[in-house]
């Protein structure tokens, strides 16, 4: 019987750990490791060399101050010299201590790597393994280019000893996994599949994590090892429960071994041979079988090991997705499951079936378990199996059992927790418009929705709502009804008055016969939320309220009341007062004819997949680019609905159909009623996205302040601010880049792949024309190749003049263009430079993916250059939609569901330049708590990691 | 035991965010927890965790018996382990690792050939 003596070993490192573990206070404990140092610190100097054994000890003492959380700067030298001791536990402690405290000391690892050159050539399997594990432990870069030509040698010669085997395939992996281009197979690839067949299981079991992974990568070159693990798995699951011997597990033969050889099945598509497939179905019938077989042992380790198998069995079924009576059998067992007692049990059981549900072979019978899974929502007391319960009735859900699922689904809303309570409403949202079948209920629901958690409804799903009450008159009463009576509640949540403000505005008319509802009633309801809602909301009941002038006639002087009221009209917010002042006028001027065609009622919205379930359709995968722009545009489109409203009311004349949309929601001054020199560049306020809101007003006030420039015939240096004011469209695309007195730049731009057209609108704001008007763009001809227009020198006082800038990205770059612009006003001359927004993540190329390949790229891109991290105070509010919007911005997907913890977001995108492709994955990681981000950037090149990182960093 | 790169501070991050997500759960709950792009799987011997963190598709239950595969190595070797034995021999605990689990994979599951290996260890000098 193998056991450790309390005794043996070093009888003064047990002295030292017991001193530590009797020191009463923290202080007491830094006392006596600073002691212990010092003595080792000295011993290490002193002039008496030290032997073998005393250098042991002080670096085991060492390595234990160090595991106890202090820092270690000495002893490496020591530990090294212990490699090359001849003594097995002289040498483990030198490897460990290389293994837990490694150090990027080129001298180190050059010794370092010697000894374990040294050591895996001794031929001594002890010393072979101990290298070996020291290879895997670390898994340097340094090391792949020393030992990955060798390994495969040593895991595929015949005199190899088994347990150096097992060592080697596994050193073999963390060396592929860390430095993919350093481990080539080649020659090796096929004598490796054969390891599958070894005598040793335990060569076996380490050799197949090493091919599972291989497959994954080149899954043709290593096809043939899916006979020899479906002839593998035939055998152990035919065998009695005694025939393996050291490898059962509780009555369970090899239940490791299984579970492997069935995931790396999942490499592969069914086999097509007829016989291994045969063999193949027969095993997951036998695993399914004894699944049914009364237990062999009443011990929890006997059913977790059975049960691991069963669940990897399960997997494997539903990847081939192509047997229908397995599929059906699986659905069944799992059933079984969902009333287990064991937790852990159910819990697997609804991760499991929320995959069968998507068969069309098992949805049926998924079906059949909806009253468990909802009891189960509502009563687990793991919140993370109820939430696997509402993912599985999500995925069960179809029109015959809609209803019910989202009646449960809102009832468990109440209470649900509120780390899961965004998701439940986007789950909610789509479930209920994807199964209406009645549009009454789709407004129901989604107000009930309101009513219930009205902090997690996005913007996107009352957006949806409305574009639907539009597009559909069967339902405009009902919802005119609905949104009434549900804003007679004292309490009742601004989304709710958004909706309210907007459906009556448009539709108040078809209730107000009733008395009840009668249109002062309508009004003064609306009105009384009114000082409670922020000014977006409000900005949107202003424009309810104009339009109700146009409606109901009789209510136009209490109105315009309001409207003229100090409050309104005098309102320190610009946005506000601005829509208070021309509504006003206009219901004071306008004809009843032009005030009916300026308000009419909207029209239908094109008829276009609402953006939830894009997002929806955006985690399944493929073609999914296609619907990632299709949603940038629709996010523009949603937000013209938001304040879209008294689109009419701006009679500019700017001729893109897009731009009238936008209307008042742009914080510029758009309005006919009050010409202003900011209105010049109406056309370039095309700015959607939530996060542009606040950011317009803060920008005018900003850029009027600028400094006035230098007048000198050089190029002048880049403004003082140019660089915050490139910070503004690293996210954005359009918007005003710069404005002081004279002169206003509007920018409007597109980029495809490594291209990019850039609009400049040049505004001049006086009266006097501006003469010698000249742009250029300066620098950067190794990274990109910009090609400008040349302007007209003359540029009319009020004028505008556009000019067009295409930009090619020839490889990555970190420094933006500077623009220059000069021209002679009155005689002076006027000399600004700015920093062209030209910034590399123009240049994205949205990447959706699943889950696991995410997770997959974000590890091969492990080495330290390749990765930035950035970890910063937020310095706006922490907004999930106004987050989700810069990252979008940012021209990356966002990949949903990809993250476990549903506060995190993760983005993928591929840069593209002339010269390479930079494919780029992104993770950022709110702490509303601490008001604090992480932010961390990989990518297959360092400099685009630290700029994307750089850029994105400023934006929060 | 670290599979992939981190930097000390990291390291220290992680210790102390898993400790804070197992340790509030109770016996009812399931033994996995999503952690940032994993799941941890764990076991709770007396006061003793055992965790591990695994890709999220990797096999909950198989992951599960791995732990308690090495508690019992672990009970063998050192005769009814406790928690001074993992302190006092906390550099041998790593060699049994080693043996069980290498680059973040499984390596052995016999725990007759595990000891059988660490009794040879243990009797060289």
């Amino acid at each position: 019987m193998p056991a450790v003596s309390k005794g043996d070993g070093m009888r003064g490192l047990a002295v030292f750990i017991s001193d530590i573990r009797n020191c009463k206070s923290k202080e007491a404990e830094i006392k006596r490791i600073n002691k212990e140092l010092a003595n080792i610190r000295s011993k290490f100097k002193g002039d008496k060399a030290l032997d073998g054994y005393s250098k042991k000890k002080y670096v085991c003492k060492l390595l234990f101050i160090f595991l106890l959380g202090h820092d270690i700067d000495f002893g490496h030298m020591e530990a090294v010299n212990l490699l090359s001791s001849n003594k097995y536990t002289e040498k483990q402690i030198g490897y460990l201590f290389i293994s837990v405290l490694v150090n990027s000391n080129s001298e180190l690892i050059r010794l370092i790597n010697n000894a374990i050159k040294n050591d895996l050539s001794s031929r001594n399997p002890t010393f072979m393994c101990l290298a070996l594990h020291c290879i895997a432990n670390v898994g340097s870069r340094e090391m792949a280019e020393a030992f990955a030509g060798e390994i495969p040698r040593i895991l595929v010669a015949g005199d190899t000893m088994d347990s150096v085997k097992q060592s080697a395939a596994l050193c073999l992996l963390r060396l592929y996994k860390a430095s993919p281009d350093l481990v080539l197979m080649g020659e090796w690839t096929s004598r490796v599949v054969h390891l599958l067949n070894d005598q040793h299981m335990g060569v076996v079991t380490a050799a197949i994590s090493l091919i599972t992974c291989l497959s994954s990568k080149n899954p043709d070159e290593f096809k043939t090892c899916v006979s020899l693990a479906v002839s593998r798995l035939s055998r152990i699951v035919s065998s009695a429960s005694t025939d393996l011997q050291d490898y059962t597990y509780y009555f369970v033969p090899a239940p490791w071994l299984s579970c492997k050889l069935l995931r790396l099945l999942q490499c592969y598509p069914p086999p097509e041979d007829g016989a291994v497939k045969g063999r193949l179905v027969e095993c997951l019938e036998t695993i399914l079988n004894k699944a049914q077989e009364p237990p062999k042992s009443k011990k929890v380790q006997h059913s977790n090991a059975k049960n691991a198998i069963l669940f990897e069995a399960i997997s494997l079924i539903i990847h081939y997705d192509s047997e229908p009576n397995l599929l059906v059998r699986a659905c069944n067992q799992l059933g079984q499951f969902l009333q287990h007692r064991e937790t852990n049990l159910r819990y697997l059981a609804l991760e499991s079936m929320c995959t069968l549900a998507s068969s069309e072979f098992s949805h049926e019978a998924v079906k059949t378990h909806i009253e468990t899974v909802i009891n189960a929502l509502k009563t687990e007391r793991d919140v993370s199996v109820r939430q696997r319960a509402a993912d599985l009735l999500y995925a069960m859900c179809d029109r015959s059992n809609a209803k019910q699922i989202v009646a449960e689904m809102l009832s468990y809303l109440e209470t649900a927790d509120y780390s899961i309570r965004e998701e439940m409403v986007l789950k909610v949202a789509i479930l209920a418009e994807k199964y209406a079948v009645d549009y009454s209920w789709y407004v129901d629901t989604i107000l009930n929705l309101i009513r219930i958690a009205g902090d997690y409804v996005s913007e996107e799903v009352w957006y949806r709502v409305i574009q639907i009450v539009i597009n559909r008159d069967d339902v405009q009463g009902y919802a005119a009804k609905t949104v009434f009576e549900a804003l007679q509640a004292p309490a009742c949540h601004e989304n709710m008055v958004k909706v309210g403000g907007y459906i009556l505005g448009e539709f108040g008319n078809l209730i107000a016969g009733d008395p009840r509802s009668s249109p002062l009633v309508q009004f003064n309801l609306l009105h009384s939320k009114f000082h409670l809602c922020s000014v977006p909301t409000r900005a949107l009941l202003l424009s309810a309220y104009i339009k109700f002038i146009n409606l109901f006639p009789e209510t136009k002087a209490t109105i315009q009341e309001v409207l003229r009221s100090d409050s309104q009209i005098r309102n320190s917010d610009v946005e506000l007062q601005q829509r208070a002042v021309e509504y006003l006028k206009l219901s004071s001027i306008a004809s009843t004819d032009v005030l009916a065609t300026v308000l009419e009622e909207m029209p239908p919205f094109p008829e276009r997949e609402s953006s939830i379930l894009a997002k929806l359709k955006k985690k399944k995968g493929p073609g999914a680019v296609s619907v990632e722009l299709e949603d940038g545009k629709e996010r523009g489109e949603l937000n013209d609905l938001h304040g879209g409203m008294g689109q009419n009311t701006s009679n500019s004349s700017t001729p893109s159909p897009s731009a009238d949309l936008l209307g008042l929601r742009s914080a510029a001054p758009v309005s006919g009623a009050t010409p202003s020199a900011g209105s010049l560049l109406v056309d370039v306020f095309s700015e959607a996205g939530p996060a542009a809101t606040s950011a317009g007003v803060n920008d005018d006030g900003f850029l009027s302040s600028a400094p006035p420039t230098a007048a000198s015939e050089d190029p002048a240096p880049p403004l003082p601010e140019s660089d915050e004011l490139l910070n503004k469209f690293v996210c954005k695309n359009n918007g005003v880049l710069f404005e002081n007195q004279l002169l206003q730049i509007g920018i409007k731009s597109e980029y495809r792949q490594n291209l990019g057209r850039m609009y400049l609108f040049y505004g001049n704001k006086t009266s006097v024309q501006f003469v010698s008007f000249n742009t250029t763009v300066i620098g950067m001809v190794f990274f990109l190749n910009v090609q400008t227009k040349t302007v007209e020198p003359l540029v009319e006082g009020g004028a505008q003049v556009q000019q067009v800038i295409n930009i090619e990205c020839l490889t990555d770059f970190i420094d933006a263009p500077l623009l220059n612009i000069k021209f002679r006003y009155g005689g002076a001359l006027q000399n600004i430079s700015l920093k062209l927004p030209v910034t590399i993540n123009k240049f994205f190329q949205p990447t959706e993916m699943a889950a696991a390949d995410f997770f997959q790229r974000w590890k091969q891109l492990s080495q330290p250059q390749q990765e930035a991290q950035k970890i910063f105070k937020a310095s706006h509010g922490m907004d999930t939609e106004v987050l989700k919007a810069k990252l979008l911005g940012l021209g990356t997907a966002l990949l949903e569901n990809v993250d476990p913890n549903p506060e995190n977001y993760v983005c993928a995108g591929v840069i593209q330049t002339k010269a390479q492709q930079v494919g780029c994955l992104l993770r950022l990681e709110p702490n509303a708590q601490a008001q604090m981000y992480r932010l961390t950037l990989r990518s297959s090149k360092d400099t685009v990691s630290q700029r994307v990182c750089d850029l994105l960093a400023e934006q929060f | 035991k670290w599979y992939m790169q981190f930097d000390d501070d990291e390291k220290q991050k992680l210790i102390e965010e898993v400790h804070a997500v197992v340790t509030v759960r109770d016996a009812k709950h399931t033994n996995f927890v999503e952690f940032r792009n994993f799941k941890i799987i764990y076991r709770r011997y007396a006061g003793l965790y055992f965790c591990i963190c695994v890709d999220v598709t990797d096999n909950n239950l198989a992951y599960l018996e791995g732990i308690h595969n090495f508690v019992e190595v672990l009970n063998e070797y050192f005769h009814n382990v406790c928690e001074l034995d993992l302190v006092f021999n906390f550099y041998k605990v790593y060699t049994v690792v080693d043996e069980m689990f290498l680059a973040g994979e499984i390596r052995e599951t016999s725990q007759t050939k595990v000891l059988k290996q660490l009794l040879m260890l243990q009797s060289l000098e």
